[in-house]
């Protein structure tokens, strides 16, 4: 199975967003760089609006990712509540 | 009284429908063919745009917040940056170098993309792909203004900055980047996607903009950090229409498959070897190095590129051609392009060095099958030249590849004693090439490649006419101050001088 990733800035928009990413996907291995953190997951890597939600403790919109999103692999596939990363093979 | 009523959000999908799809029209007073000339150009058969996916369904209101926001971002750090004397807070200015050659090559061509994507997205018929390629064209114009802004910073102090514009029209090593934008450029909107949508986004930025950006964290540049991250904050969206363009082609029509594939292997290489240079900023120029470019390969070429090819195999796609020779040149690279450099010192515009014994043991260790055998030999001996005060130049011109431009500096993927070589005659005239990648795609297209402006044969033509002072004066290089070797450098000097100003009170 491919490994899908995705990469974001260290700061404090996405602490919550890493943290929410490690509450949803418990295969998901979280790397910490300087600057940035890569989060890599076997197959697929699901990425929740509720559980930020939770976490940051206000509502929260999806596209905010794109602030402070480094990279990413996978096919991607959104709506309002989830953004998934995944391979088809 | 009037009550309030909130009114209910529009779904995501609801608002890309309305805000993108639902902005085109079908023309009536002129044919399809006729305002969109350019479609049936390179024989790409599309049957139905409608099929076109934008996975992110970003519309334009969001894109002006969110990236109004990345700008906000930019500045704050920038203004602060240049308020606390970032400049010195850097590990060490022979980081500067790596710079300068981002300035120099890459930033020229992020205006390129620019001016590329604004072109492709009037030429094609979807509304969905215009809506995406305008958005791109605006992330790469802003990509080149925040990078030569942040940068600016930097030329108040340090030399190699203050002519970035002529180094990038007339200075040798950066008709490699920028034959290889004018070469998507001047190719059909299709391959133009193809060249830098996916073959450089995709397959290849994650290695310049993710370790080499988290790199120039890692040594005190936050100028650099943040353009890097602010402009890779868009990468995510381009390399996902990338992707999306080369399934959508793959899925409209099996015949296309063996077009797509060509232009792959094509860019595939085309992209390593434009990249190559950044094996080099990696392994030699951060004085604090986050990875080598073994790793960074790794994670990001045979991981990752791994799992793409794997994926599109469904749809027929095969690997690059040229995979399997990259693969081998990675432990090599570097290396051969730091000698290259630093043998050429004198025409450069940023400085190049002998690596210090530290460097040469970290080198080792990450290199455990080619640096001691091959190179460390090799910087040893220079070194001794360069301690008997007789610096090792090549005042030789280099042979150019008629593909790629770089120097012929590189050796046979088999056997790394021999320098590799390749010709080709066409039309009575004989072309030279720096490997079988570079070769076969002249041989596709000699039409196009026969007419690449070559810094080497422009040397001997007016206004230069074969003299090195009066080249250095046309491509605004200031000798003894711009190039050369970082030791002993007024680069080297200034930042000592004025770093020991910032933390003592004489």
């Amino acid at each position: 199975m491919s490994t899908v990733f995705i990469a974001l800035q260290t700061n404090e928009d996405t602490r919550p967003i890493i943290e929410a990413i490690e509450i949803d996907n418990p295969h998901a291995v979280v790397h910490r760089q300087p600057a940035m953190v890569k989060i890599d997951a076997e197959g697929m890597l699901v990425i929740r609006k509720s559980t930020i939600e939770e976490q940051v403790g206000r509502d929260f919109d999806l596209q905010e990712l794109h602030i402070n999103l480094i990279s990413l692999t996978g096919h991607v596939s959104e709506d309002d509540d989830t953004l998934t990363l995944s391979w088809n093979s | 009284m009037d009550m309030k009523v909130s009114k209910k959000k529009l779904g995501l999908k609801e608002k890309y429908k309305l805000m993108t799809r639902d902005l085109g029209w079908e023309p009536t007073y002129h044919s399809k063919e006729e305002v969109f000339p350019y479609m049936g150009y390179e024989g790409i058969k599309i049957h139905d745009w409608d099929k076109w996916e934008d996975p992110f369904r970003l519309t334009m209101d969001s894109y002006w917040k969110y990236q109004a926001e990345k700008e906000r971002k930019f500045y704050a750090i920038i203004d602060a940056h240049a308020q606390n004397n970032g400049h010195l807070n850097l590990t060490d200015a022979r980081y500067l170098s790596a710079l300068k050659i981002f300035l120099q090559a890459i930033s020229p061509g992020e205006y390129a993309a620019h001016k590329g994507f604004a072109r492709v997205g009037r030429e094609f018929p979807g509304v969905g792909t215009q809506v995406a390629c305008q958005m791109q064209a605006i992330d790469e114009i802003r990509h080149a203004q925040t990078q030569i802004h942040a940068m600016s910073n930097y030329n108040r102090y340090y030399n190699g900055f203050h002519a970035f514009a002529d180094t990038r029209d007339r200075i040798w090593y950066t008709s490699v980047a920028r034959s290889f934008f004018d070469d998507s450029m001047s190719a059909g909107p299709f391959e133009f996607m193809i060249a830098i949508g996916f073959s450089f986004e995709y397959v290849l930025t994650n290695l310049l903009f993710v370790p080499f950006m988290s790199g120039a964290a890692y040594n005190g540049d936050m100028a650099t950090v943040t353009f890097g991250f602010s402009a890779q904050s868009d990468e995510a969206r381009h390399m996902t229409l990338g992707l999306e363009c080369i399934k959508f082609m793959l899925e409209q029509d099996p015949d296309n498959l063996p077009i797509v594939q060509e232009w792959i292997d094509k860019w595939f290489w085309r992209g390593f070897r434009v990249l190559g240079l950044v094996s080099t900023m990696m392994d030699y120029m951060l004085p604090k190095r986050v990875m080598s470019w073994r790793e960074a390969w790794d994670i990001y070429g045979i991981e990752n590129g791994g799992a793409l090819f794997k994926d599109l195999a469904r749809y027929g796609i095969k690997p690059p051609r040229g995979w399997d020779d990259a693969e081998k040149a990675i432990d090599h690279m570097s290396h051969q392009f730091m000698l290259g450099l630093y043998q050429w010192s004198f025409g450069t515009a940023f400085h190049s060095w002998i690596p210090s014994e530290d460097d040469m043991n970290w080198l080792s260790a990450k290199y455990p099958d080619t640096f001691d055998k091959h190179y460390r030999p090799r910087w040893k001996h220079i070194k001794k030249l360069a301690d008997a005060g007789a610096q090792f130049k090549n005042y030789g011109l280099a042979k150019l590849c008629q593909t790629c431009q770089l120097p012929c500096v590189f050796t046979e993927p088999d056997d790394p004693t021999l320098t590799c070589h390749r010709e080709t005659v066409h039309e009575g005239e004989t072309y030279h090439f720096c490997s079988d990648g570079c070769q076969h795609i002249f041989e596709n297209e000699p039409e196009k490649y026969v007419q690449a402006w070559l810094p080497m044969p422009q040397l001997f033509q007016d206004p230069v006419n074969g003299d090195l002072g009066e080249w250095m004066k046309w491509v605004s290089l200031l000798d003894g101050k711009d190039n050369g070797d970082y030791a002993g450098s007024e680069d080297q000097k200034n930042f000592e001088a004025w770093r020991g100003l910032a933390t003592t009170n004489q």
